[in-house]
């Protein structure tokens, strides 16, 4: 290797190094820090947990004392078990229905004019220039007993007394898919944008009704738009803790909620780690193997 | 350059020329406008199956717009589009017995290679087995055989070609058009492509309509070819009619080159016309049944290569011009010299000549005084 090249070499390594610093400063630092919390014992003190590191002399003892326990209550405890599965329930229930009322969102965009698009866009972020809180809490009184909605349906005459949405897993699915929607709208309109129109000209030519063709074409082509608008729905959707703690009831226990009240009203940090790494797992697991497959 | 007709070999196939032939797709007035734009004004034309027919003009005079109609993918304003003698113009593409081939190919990325055949053939709702008998026919047709596992990100531009086109014949369409099926591939594989195309045409009797803006390819494949100027139909002829006669300065200056004076008739003695040119004194030639009035004002078209060149004065009293050799340019099969006529600030008239041996003593040179003359069939009378 000449020596430019060899410079030039050394020189993208250490480009490429730096956005694996930022990881490991800021990603995985932050976990070891946590996945040590989860293997320490709850401490009344602050730092409310044992042991705490004090210098490597002590490191052999510091590291016999890390243990697995937090991970065994959590799973022997049902509390646990259920708030994670209703939070992916609730999670693939609101990427679903994202989905469903997404699609033709972006595909009307992508299908509309070419000047119109830009004004579409910024429409379907408006929503970000106000404070998510205050979106969610505007959703209280939508949905309260005799609340917007309520107001609506029955001066319309379509119902006879209030719905009760509030405080139901109804009113926490609607906050979510309200919540969520522009981050399935937007790779679905950049995937379906990008579609070259002379495909589904060329599959009408070929025979195929346009329904077909949308099934045959359009919905394969678009399948990366839609597993990256999933991804962006489903995962921030498991972790959701404002929303069903401001819409849901009493039944509605995400595990987002556990995690604050492990870490706030328990101040058991340990085990309040151990819901989060738990957490991590479930949800980067089915994601590395997804990834496997698309190599594979 | 080929200049004449592969289609004298075909001379008898001339169903454009008999009153009973039923044409397999007609075009009656047919006006297509995007918003101001006219794309395609009033154009009647009809294509006989079996036949090979080439669409000429420039880029946006029309030749997609034109075909898209006939594919169901543009409705037009007015008139009616017929195929075999059926009103065609309300049917959806997807009913449509046409096929077509796209410029950019449009093959689906995410099909494979026989998938892609095999699509319009699914469609139809074929078994399985019939499908994959068709698929593999349609493969060794245009030599892809081995191929059909391969994505078409997988394949070289003209492999992608030939996908695109055996995608097109897989479902044996009455009519296939190709749009400018040529345009991405290089000067070589375009000419065997050409043959190749012409052979498949005549091999499966399909008609094909092919639109170019390319005129050797036109010339070279068609046994009739149109030629198209903003929107409308200005000539429609086999190739060597279009050559040797085209209707207008447009047509003659568009298919191939042409040297063009300005005249004026001053006789007509049977179908021998004596026309008075500014530049090149008095032009004698042979036009069947002249349709030309004494006075009328008229341009005279005389190709490069109908053309002589000699040092020495010609012995004829017409049909000839003194000049100065302005340029010679070397093209390998010809040599095109161009003469300033009519002193420095004439016109210059290009000349061919064809190089026969490959040392010639280069009789020309810049600057020489030469005489420029022709025979009484070289030139053409076209409307001023
Ligand atoms: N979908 C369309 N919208 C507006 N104008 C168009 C459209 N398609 C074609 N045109 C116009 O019609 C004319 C003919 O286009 P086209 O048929 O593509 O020409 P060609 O194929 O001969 O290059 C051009 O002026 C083009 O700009
Ligand atoms: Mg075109």
């Amino acid at each position: 290797m000449s020596a430019p090249a060899a410079f030039a070499a050394r020189w993208s390594r250490l480009v490429v190094a730096v956005p694996y610093l930022w990881l490991l400063l800021f990603f995985l630092t932050p976990f070891a820090i946590v996945l040590r919390m989860a293997m320490s014992d709850a401490d009344t003190a602050l730092p409310p947990y044992a042991p705490h590191f004090e210098g490597f002399a002590t490191l052999r003892e510091f590291i016999s004392k890390l243990d697995f326990e937090n991970f065994r209550l959590l799973a022997d405890d049902a509390l646990y078990w259920d708030s994670y599965l209703q939070s992916l329930r609730l999670a693939g229930q609101t990427t679903l229905i994202a989905l469903a009322i997404g699609y033709p969102l972006a595909y009307a965009m992508a299908a509309a004019p070419r000047h119109w698009r830009p004004v579409l866009l910024v429409l379907v972020v408006l929503p970000f220039w106000t404070s998510f809180l205050i979106r969610v809490y505007a959703w209280i009184g939508i949905l309260r007993p005799e609340g917007l909605l309520d107001m609506v349906l029955g001066g319309l005459g379509l119902t006879s007394e209030p719905l009760r949405l509030l405080n139901t897993e109804a009113a926490v699915l609607i906050g979510m898919v309200y919540s969520y929607l522009p981050f399935m709208v937007l790779p679905l309109y950049a995937t379906l944008e990008k579609l070259d129109r002379s495909l589904l000209e060329a599959a009408a030519d070929l025979g195929a009704t346009p329904v077909r063709a949308f099934l045959t074409v359009t919905l394969p082509l678009s399948l990366p738009g839609i597993l990256a608008g999933a991804a962006l729905v489903f995962i921030p959707s498991v972790g959701e803790f404002v929303i069903p703690d401001l819409l849901g009831g009493p039944d509605t226990v995400m595990i987002g909620k556990v995690l604050w009240n492990e870490f706030f009203s328990n101040r058991d940090w340990p085990l309040a780690s151990t819901v989060a790494i738990v957490l991590l797992i479930v949800l980067v697991l089915p994601l590395a193997l997804l990834q496997r497959a698309r190599l594979a | 350059m080929r200049r004449s007709s592969p289609g004298s070999l075909r001379r008898a196939f001339q169903p454009w020329n008999d009153p009973n032939a039923k044409p397999l797709i007609e075009f009656r007035g047919v006006t297509k406008r995007f918003g101001s734009v006219t794309a395609v004004s009033e154009v009647s034309l009809s294509l006989y199956r079996r036949e090979f027919f080439a669409l000429l003009g420039p880029s946006g005079c029309g030749k997609t717009t034109l075909m898209r109609m006939l594919a169901g993918f543009e409705q037009p304003d007015a008139g009616e589009i017929l195929l075999d003698g059926v009103d065609i113009t309300a049917v959806p593409p997807h009913l449509r017995p046409v096929n077509m081939m796209f410029q950019s190919y449009a093959l689906f990325p995410h099909l494979s290679v026989a998938d892609n055949i095999a699509y319009g053939l699914k469609r139809e709702g074929l078994p399985r087995a019939e499908i994959a008998r068709r698929v593999a026919e349609m493969l060794a047709l245009v030599k892809l055989d081995g191929l059909g596992k391969r994505r078409p990100d997988q394949l070289s531009g003209g492999q992608r070609q030939r996908v695109a086109l055996a995608r097109a014949l897989a479902k044996r369409p009455k009519l296939l058009l190709l749009d400018e099926p040529m345009a991405a591939l290089d000067r070589k594989l375009r000419e065997a492509t050409q043959f190749e195309l012409m052979d498949l045409q005549s091999e499966l009797g399909t008609t094909f309509m092919v639109v170019t803006h390319d005129q050797d390819e036109a010339m070279t494949m068609a046994d009739r070819m149109a030629v198209m100027d903003h929107g409308g139909l200005v000539q429609i002829g086999p190739p060597d009619v279009i050559y040797e006669a085209p209707v207008n300065r447009y047509v003659a200056e568009f298919v191939g080159d042409i040297n063009v004076l300005e005249g004026k008739v001053v006789a007509v003695e049977g179908d021998l016309v004596r026309i008075e040119t500014a530049l090149a004194g008095m032009v004698e030639l042979d036009e069947e049944a002249p349709a030309l009035s004494i006075g009328a004002a008229v341009l005279v078209g005389l190709r490069p290569e109908k053309i002589d060149l000699s040092h020495d004065e010609p012995a004829q009293s017409f049909n000839k011009v003194a000049g100065e050799i302005w340029d010679i340019g070397y093209l390998g099969d010809v040599t095109m010299i161009q003469v300033m006529v009519g002193g420095d600030s004439g016109r210059l008239i290009k000349v061919a000549l064809t190089n026969r041996t490959r040392r010639a003593a280069r009789p020309f040179a810049w600057e020489d005084r030469v005489w420029l003359s022709w025979d009484i069939e070289a030139g053409l009378v076209l409307p001023r």
